[in-house]
């Protein structure tokens, strides 16, 4: 795993397999998906460890992820396969820990399962 | 990332919360980018002015950062939510238009040029060829290195906005070379602005950083703009090679019916009850066209018109403000078609425009209907 927010998480995976515009497509107060084509459509992130293969599209995204830490509706963590500058930086800037892991590890975590990760000891575990 | 001596002290707050805050940002950017380290940059364009978009948290953030942050280089700014000559006309509460000016405020007060333009590249001069430059607004970054020789990464908000302060950014990703491993081959038929912007979200799907892109043809202004700006919609690519690329790159076809996929999932209504034009803004020589298109003819709907304020202080001297006004377009400046909040689902069923990028945020965020259809084919059926 690569630490792009250090931290230490344990929570329940929310996993898609859908790339999130967090502009537009989450709702900066409810933190829940607007996009009915995407696979995580009208799901909460709130408190999820989120898993997702990057964040694209708009910029100023970052400021959506800024914006449900705000508003307490936010994803304990986010792992992601690739890292992109607007959730990268969304989260460094509302302190979210965020992780990218390879495309096996990945396809080996499921939507449910419990997680927990430490960026100081570079720990994953999931069951 | 290697930081200098100086660049150290900023990420330990030796300089400041502000200072600190910026290079934490830089750093989680660096790291994304496996960036080997920062350097200088000319121009920064940021994103993340539209209160529609940022909410109390982004303005809340920004009155605070503005108290002692100032940016080092010239800095534009991306449009907001709308244009204060007329916003008496669109029904917007009072805490919208104060906060949307409270957030104005602070960028001015950071030092940042109020363009209020998503199209950087067309009001302001372009500066010489490899410029490292740092723009937010995706469709900016895209026209930026694909059509302007500058270097850019797809910068979030907050990179650019750290980039400003700082006058640098990492040294990664684009700024130090592309090498796509696709090739896209456009083989549909005489494409009009629609089609190249469901070109250029077809692209953002299937690139990484970058793709070759071959079979484009001659391409107009508003052509070129609808590619950049569906391109950044869909996906985090930022650059557009033109060519067939090496022997080993993986080749994709955009045909007819990959069109189709892209037109069925952002084409939802069969009609709109209003039409927008601009997302990305339209630019002097768009505004050009379209009065030119629009002679001794009149829109039987309302037609809203995006472009930046020093479009339409042009457009206003020689004429074409007028001339589109009587035809029944209400004109706007500093805003766009792109998350409005001057389109509420309350009031509109939905909305023909031409633009990918624009019927993408106002499907999924202003959560309106929306009916595709070229400039031409809009000027055909909407005006007697």
């Amino acid at each position: 795993m690569k630490v792009l927010v250090s931290g230490k998480v344990q929570g329940i995976v929310l996993k898609s397999e859908h790339p999130i515009n967090f502009l537009g497509t989450v709702d900066k107060k409810t933190g829940v998906i607007s996009d009915e084509n995407h696979d995580l459509y009208q799901k909460s992130l709130k408190d999820t460890v989120l898993i997702f293969p990057s964040g694209v599209g708009s910029s100023v995204g970052a400021y959506t992820i800024y914006s449900i830490k705000s508003n307490q509706t936010a994803p304990l963590a986010m792992i992601c396969k690739k890292a992109d500058l607007t959730v990268a930086t969304g989260c460094a800037l509302a302190n979210i820990p965020m992780i990218t892991i390879s495309d096996e590890e990945f396809s080996s975590i499921k939507n449910g399962m419990k997680i927990s990760f430490d960026t100081d000891s570079n720990q994953i575990h999931y069951q | 990332m290697e930081l200098t001596k100086d660049e150290e002290s900023a990420l330990k707050g030796e300089q400041g919360e502000t200072m600190q805050t910026a290079y934490r940002i830089l750093v989680a950017t660096g790291e994304a980018t496996d960036a080997e380290k920062l350097i200088p940059i000319k121009w920064a364009h940021l994103s993340g002015v539209n209160y529609n978009t940022i909410g109390d948290a982004g303005e809340e953030f920004l009155s605070g950062i503005s108290k002692d942050a100032r940016v080092k280089v010239k800095t534009t700014l991306n449009p907001m939510g709308f244009d204060i000559d007329n916003v008496k006309n669109y029904g917007l509460d009072e805490n919208f238009i104060s906060k949307q000016l409270s957030i104005r405020n602070s960028y001015e007060t950071m030092g940042v040029i109020p363009s209020f333009s998503c199209i950087p590249y067309e009001i302001f001069d372009i500066p010489k060829d490899g410029t490292q430059v740092a723009f937010a607004e995706s469709n900016a970054a895209i026209h930026a290195n694909s059509f302007d020789n500058l270097k850019t990464n797809k910068e979030s908000a907050f990179s650019a906005l750290a980039s400003a302060i700082v006058g640098k950014s990492p040294y990664s990703s684009l700024r130090k070379e592309d090498n796509p491993n696709i090739t896209i081959r456009m083989k549909v038929k005489n494409p009009n602005e629609l089609t190249y912007g469901m070109l250029g979200f077809f692209a953002g799907k299937v690139g990484d950083t970058s793709v070759n892109i071959s079979g484009l043809g001659e391409m107009d202004k508003r052509q070129t703009k609808a590619m950049c700006g569906g391109m950044g919609t869909s996906g985090t690519c930022a650059k557009f090679i033109f060519g067939e690329g090496d022997s080993d790159c993986e080749k994709i076809d955009f045909d007819e019916k990959e069109m189709q996929n892209v037109h069925d999932e952002l084409n939802t209504a069969e009609k709109g009850n209003i039409i927008t034009l601009g997302s990305p803004q339209l630019g002097l020589d768009e505004i050009t066209q379209l009065a030119g298109k629009l002679k001794g003819r009149s829109f039987q709907k309302r037609c809203m018109v995006f472009m930046p304020r020093t479009v339409k202080e042009q457009s206003t001297k020689i004429g074409y403000t007028a001339e589109l006004e009587r035809a029944g377009c209400e004109i706007l400046a500093d805003c766009c078609t792109c998350l409005s909040p001057l389109i509420s689902k309350d009031s509109v069923d939905a909305v023909t425009t031409n633009s990918i990028k624009g019927a993408f945020y106002l499907k999924n965020s202003n959560g309106v209907g929306v009916n595709l259809k070229p400039l031409s084919q809009i000027i055909e059926d909407e005006t007697r």
